[in-house]
């Protein structure tokens, strides 16, 4: 049931885009996204799309599973799409429904709008499904590290991140199986109006907040047991180190974005 | 009323990496008014397979027939059949809610839109099976102990009247006698109202004192099913699937192997101690 979300999750293979440093591939995706804003027109975005496309080849993933991602977040692509094609103003009309105008205008904005988002998500989907949360938090660790001396707690920061990325799971697996003892007792989730769904959720909701503050305090005690103290002094089972790959990953990465950059002044 | 399983199929999480069938082939058939135990090294499928048993998961095929309804046929009404068969999941405790005990068990009769009167007696009645008394009615469930939490859960499920009642491993983690209190409950409900009951548990004396009929479960199928005695004459196929047989076994066994001539069938303390003392009877005479 709730278990098919996919956002987040990490999905286990062997490809070249898996064996990468997880801080290659967080410059990388964060460097895609900001090209997707700095240059909007119709063939930078089919380059970012190519880009995009051959990064997913690469990763071995079904591209059926990549999509079901976009499925959970579809009314907000709609939404962003539906209200940039009627709201955008301009001069071209194209079409008029009753109260509402399609401008040429609107046409284009809801256009790159669209594209851009799902790019911006199956980018940064491509970014989960490759790196397993924890190597992911090493990363971010890393990169945070130069800010600590501006005194920005980088390790607490990404301890906080592997924590809250350990729960998702198990916090579905608790949704799942509280509604399911619920549905057992004949509780009904899905029918009646706003009011009543929201207040059929009560007995799901409580129970979870109460195994939630239950793990925290659990988890909280067990650290403590294991004299965690914090960032300082501590050491590391996996060290990160770049190797071949993120050298030629960081030279694919430049070449895109100068591609980019020089198609905006031409 | 009786279960019926044919050819009963289930994958987890079916397009994804982490595919992973639970349940092959299974087929079952439980007359009315049976007391039967599952059991099964953990990750057999016996949980996935109860839920099927009260429509709470979809098979990928096969059919589950309650009474004479096939529960996954189009305009069946699910929710009418889980007041049916009620199923009280593995730490049941996990689902209370309510600010009161009280309100809590009246979760499942009230979605049912019964009467107040009725909801109200049968809420008073389920408490009183389980042994939570009058006191505590209105305390929060959440005050309660751990043993008295998982009796008030079981009470939410026995307040829907179910006809067939399904426990996963109701006494895990529970000390010794409120064990024994709890199934001599369910004995009594199974004895009283001849409901049908499908006790999931990992311990072989409790399958042994309170079942009638054993069915086995390993990697997702059923590997045998059959009277208890029988069942737990099979030492080493149990323990080649990760089971065991109740201690007595093992000590009616050893015996047997010095000389003595005790009969195999025997699985309780109780029946052991019955042999040993005409055995011993008959001896100094
Ligand atoms: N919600 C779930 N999602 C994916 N796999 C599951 C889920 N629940 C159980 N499984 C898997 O299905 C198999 C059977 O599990 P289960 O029915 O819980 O076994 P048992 O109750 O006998 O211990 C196990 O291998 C388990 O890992
Ligand atoms: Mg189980």
């Amino acid at each position: 049931m709730i278990r098919d979300i996919t956002i987040g999750q990490f999905y286990p293979a062997k490809s070249r885009i898996h064996e990468l440093d997880p801080r290659t591939k967080i410059n990388g995706t964060f460097f895609f996204i900001l090209s997707l804003f700095i240059n909007q027109s119709l063939i930078t975005y089919g380059l970012a799309f190519l880009a995009l496309s051959a990064v997913i080849m690469a990763t071995t993933i079904p591209v059926r599973f990549m999509l079901k991602g976009l499925k959970s977040i579809f009314i907000i692509i709609m939404l962003t799409i539906v209200l940039n094609l009627f709201l955008t103003p301009g001069t071209t009309v194209l079409l008029t429904l009753g109260r509402f105008t399609i401008t040429s205008e609107g046409l284009q904005t809801a256009f790159y709008m669209g594209t851009r988002l799902i790019m911006l998500i199956i980018g940064s989907s491509v970014l989960t499904l490759t790196t397993s949360p924890i190597t992911l938090t090493d990363g971010i660790e890393a990169l945070l590290k130069p800010l600590e001396r501006i005194k920005v707690p980088a390790h607490e920061i990404a301890m906080m991140m592997t924590i809250a990325l350990r729960f998702i799971p198990i916090l579905l697996e608790e949704t799942d199986k509280i509604m399911k003892a619920q549905l057992a007792r004949g509780a009904d989730f899905e029918s009646g109006g706003l009011i009543k769904k929201a207040r059929s959720m009560v007995p799901l909701l409580v129970p979870l907040f109460i195994s939630s503050f239950r793990r925290a305090d659990d988890l909280a005690l067990a650290m403590e047991a294991r004299c965690y103290r914090g960032g300082e002094g501590r050491t590391r089972l996996k060290q990160l180190k770049y190797k071949k790959v993120d050298f030629w990953a960081y030279n694919i990465l430049m070449l895109y974005l100068i591609i980019f950059v020089v198609l905006r002044f031409i | 009323m009786s279960i019926t399983i044919e050819n009963l199929n289930y994958t987890y999480s079916a397009d994804t990496a982490f595919k992973m069938q639970a349940l092959k082939q299974i087929s079952l058939t439980i007359k009315p008014g049976e007391f039967i135990g599952l059991i099964g090294h953990t990750g057999s499928g016996k949980s996935t397979l109860i839920q099927q048993i009260n429509g709470i998961l979809k098979p990928d095929s096969g059919k589950v027939i309650i009474g004479d309804i096939s529960i996954f046929d189009k305009g069946v009404d699910l929710r009418s059949i889980r007041q049916k068969v009620g199923l009280v999941f593995q730490y049941p405790e996990h689902q209370l809610f309510e600010m009161t005990v009280f309100k809590d068990v009246a979760f499942g009769p009230t979605n049912m839109k019964l009467q107040d009167d009725e909801i109200n007696k049968r809420v008073k009645h389920a408490l009183s099976i389980v042994g939570i008394e009058e006191s505590l009615y209105e305390s929060s469930p959440f005050d309660l102990s751990g043993g008295q939490k998982r009796r008030v859960a079981i009470a939410g499920v026995l307040a829907m009247m179910p006809e067939i009642l399904i426990l996963d491993e109701p006494t895990a983690g529970l000390d010794p006698q409120g064990r024994y209190e709890i199934l001599d409950e369910i004995q009594n409900l199974h004895k009283s109202l001849g409901i049908t009951v499908i006790l999931v548990s990992h311990s072989m004396e409790d399958i042994a004192r309170y079942v009638d009929r054993v069915v086995v479960m390993d990697k997702g199928e059923i590997k045998m099913d059959g009277l208890v005695k029988d069942i737990f004459k099979e030492t080493e196929a149990l323990e080649a699937m990760g089971l065991a047989v109740p201690q007595v076994s093992y000590l009616i066994q050893a015996l047997n192997k010095h000389g003595f001539n005790l009969s195999e069938d025997i699985v309780t303390l109780e029946e052991a101690k019955e042999a040993l003392i005409t055995l011993l009877k008959r001896e100094s005479e």
